[in-house]
């Protein structure tokens, strides 16, 4: 059998491959946070929650409306979005003036809610979900064979990931939401509404955690603890890129996907632990972060 | 009166909490009340990082859970008496909060929050591995022992006065260390942290050693909770754990020297009371977090200080 570094090559493909799937959920979901960070200077704790809400939404889509994957692409993330607009007006907004550490408590405290309310009705065992059958079957990449859908599940993530670093860095509505970022007070003075970009902005974050749901909803077991499970470890990926740029939480959500799953290649007990050990790493030799600012 | 530096209304609320302890056993379950005991001693070192210093940590769980592991362990397998177990735990939660603490005073605010999570989920997945804990099941079948190898614990009544003294002295503690020249720097680095350092004092070093004590505070709490129950799981590990002690600081009142043990109270009896309603108990306790947030910041204790104008 063909060999790298001593391992099966097929086995180190496929764990490469599952390393960079786990890392476009990486990179997805802290966008969205840095996204919301940056402008209403909160760090969402519901956001894995509203990642597995947008699962879930993407099921009830096809089992009460009969809206398949597709449309769900496209309505999950929406109705997240709307679902967090809703939450922003009604609770989010009147903190901003608080400690900032009110909107990690606030949003810790939706996050239960939202998993409590899920498990009871739904189960902690969950819902499945299958792909469309197009996308499903795998293809022979001459080096290894790989899931049609995980390979979609990349390129949709890829495709995302750029598209939010190109509104942000490249248009004027992105202008308009650095400078906001930097001065809401003169960016207001200007005649824009930020108190409407600020919500908007938590819906765009929010509905991005929404398509990550619906991409997951096939890929893993639809259930309400999806989230939490994945939240904790996003957050450590954002600490170790720190805040400063949608660059850079990018690139250290796919880099520590892949790091993950060499991990579990090469020394397989680690592989749960040492996206926690990068973190320390990176605390003891840059404590702003790979592409952080300093606080 | 200045007896451990409490004030005139602090002195009454500590002659009534003392009468409580000792009443209400009469008439509320000895095992529940433990339960109580256990966590108030857990929220009050948990308010020492959010009430006097300001750092908010979200990773509490995992010196709590593992003093409970190491506590259960040793007495169950090493066969140690039971204040040595305890005293073994509290090590255990000091030890992990000298390194996290460490690692999460480098950065402060969200960051440090997000830091002590990831850690605190480190110490999961290890707790989940780790062959010693028992994985799933946890360690079960805890014996109580002899307290000094004289004293059998496993009547209720007995166990009762042992975890009160230790709740007790872990109060006095608590309340002796925030009103020493120590815990004044340190309140001094909650309100102006720039003024602090320009003064001459060594910030790191604060909150490190306060970080260091609510690790201890949980680490005895989670080893003597092992022993009121027998048991020692996965569920005092992982993250709600930490929200869960987070929120009776919250709900008592952030900073004040009886709200831990009323937030305690209130959570530990919602828990109970409503145990047969299942996942509803996280939804009341997320809307109860949010509540808390939004309209009730003082807390109970808070809130009827501020009524008396007196810090409780």
């Amino acid at each position: 059998m063909f060999m790298i570094f001593g391992k099966p090559a097929p086995l180190l493909f496929g764990q490469l491959l599952l390393g960079i799937i786990n890392g476009s959920f990486y990179a997805m979901l802290s966008l969205g946070l840095a996204v919301i960070f940056g402008l209403l200077n909160i760090i969402n704790f519901a956001h894995g929650a509203l990642f597995m809400v947008g699962a879930f939404v993407t099921w009830g889509l096809l089992t009460y409306l009969g809206i398949d994957y597709w449309g769900a692409l496209i309505c999950a993330p929406i109705i997240v979005g709307g679902f967090g607009l809703l939450l922003e007006r009604v609770f989010i907004r009147h903190i901003y003036k608080l400690d900032i550490l009110y909107g990690l408590l606030l949003t810790f405290g939706m996050a239960e809610l939202l998993q409590g309310l899920f498990t009871n009705y739904f189960g902690s065992s969950g819902v499945s979900y299958n792909a469309p059958d197009i996308l499903n079957g795998v293809v022979n990449l001459g080096f290894m064979y790989m899931p049609v859908y995980r390979g979609f599940v990349i390129a949709a993530s890829v495709i995302i990931c750029g598209v939010v670093w190109f509104l942000i860095e490249k248009t004027r509505l992105g202008a308009l939401l650095r400078a906001a970022t930097e001065n809401p007070t003169l960016v207001q003075s200007f005649g824009v509404n930020v108190p409407r970009l600020i919500a908007l902005t938590f819906a765009g974050g929010v509905g991005l955690a929404g398509f990550a749901g619906v991409l997951a909803a096939p890929l893993y077991s639809v259930n309400p603890d999806m989230g939490s499970d994945l939240i904790n470890t996003v957050f450590a990926v954002v600490v170790i890129g720190g805040m400063g740029s949608i660059g850079g939480a990018i690139i250290t959500g796919f880099g520590l996907g892949i790091i993950e799953g060499m991990t579990k290649v090469f020394y397989p007990p680690g592989s749960a632990v040492v996206v926690f050990v990068v973190m320390v790493i990176v605390l003891l030799s840059r404590p702003a972060g790979l592409f952080g600012k300093v606080a | 009166m200045t007896l451990f530096g409490f004030s005139r209304a602090q002195t009454i609320a500590f002659g009534i909490l003392l009468i409580l302890i000792v009443v209400s056993p009469l008439v509320l379950y000895p095992i529940f009340l433990m339960q109580v005991m256990c966590f108030s001693l857990f929220a009050l070192g948990c308010n020492l990082l959010m009430g006097y210093i300001g750092l908010l940590s979200l990773g509490q769980a995992a010196y709590f859970g593992m003093g409970g592991y190491i506590t259960a362990y040793a007495v169950q397998s090493l066969g140690v008496t039971p204040e040595i177990g305890i005293v073994l735990g509290g090590l255990t939660g000091a030890a992990l909060g000298t390194v996290f603490g460490w690692l999460a005073i480098r950065r402060t605010g969200i960051y440090f929050a997000m830091i002590t999570l990831a850690l605190a989920q480190m110490v999961y997945f290890f707790a989940v591995e780790a062959p010693f804990t028992g994985g799933e099941n946890g360690i079960q079948g805890v014996p109580r022992g002899k307290l000094f190898g004289l004293i059998s614990l496993n009547h209720d009544m007995a166990m009762y006065w042992l975890v009160a003294a230790i709740f007790i002295a872990g109060f006095l503690l608590a309340h002796r260390i925030i009103h020493s020249p120590f815990g004044q720097v340190v309140k001094a680095i909650r309100e102006n942290e720039p003024r602090a350092i320009s003064l001459g004092y060594r910030n790191e070093q604060y909150k490190w050693l306060i970080f260091i004590l609510a690790g201890a505070f949980a680490g005895v709490a989670g080893g003597t909770k092992s022993l009121v129950f027998g048991i020692a799981t996965l569920t005092d590990v992982h993250w709600p754990m930490s929200g869960e002690v987070v929120l009776m600081v919250l709900l008592g009142g952030i900073g004040t020297t009886f709200g831990p043990i009323v937030g305690a109270l209130i959570v530990i009896a919602m828990e109970n009371y409503l145990a047969s309603f299942g996942a509803w108990v996280t939804v009341i306790q997320g809307a109860i977090f949010m509540a808390c947030v939004l309209v009730f910041r003082r807390g109970v204790i808070g809130e009827i200080g501020h009524r008396l104008k007196q810090a409780l």
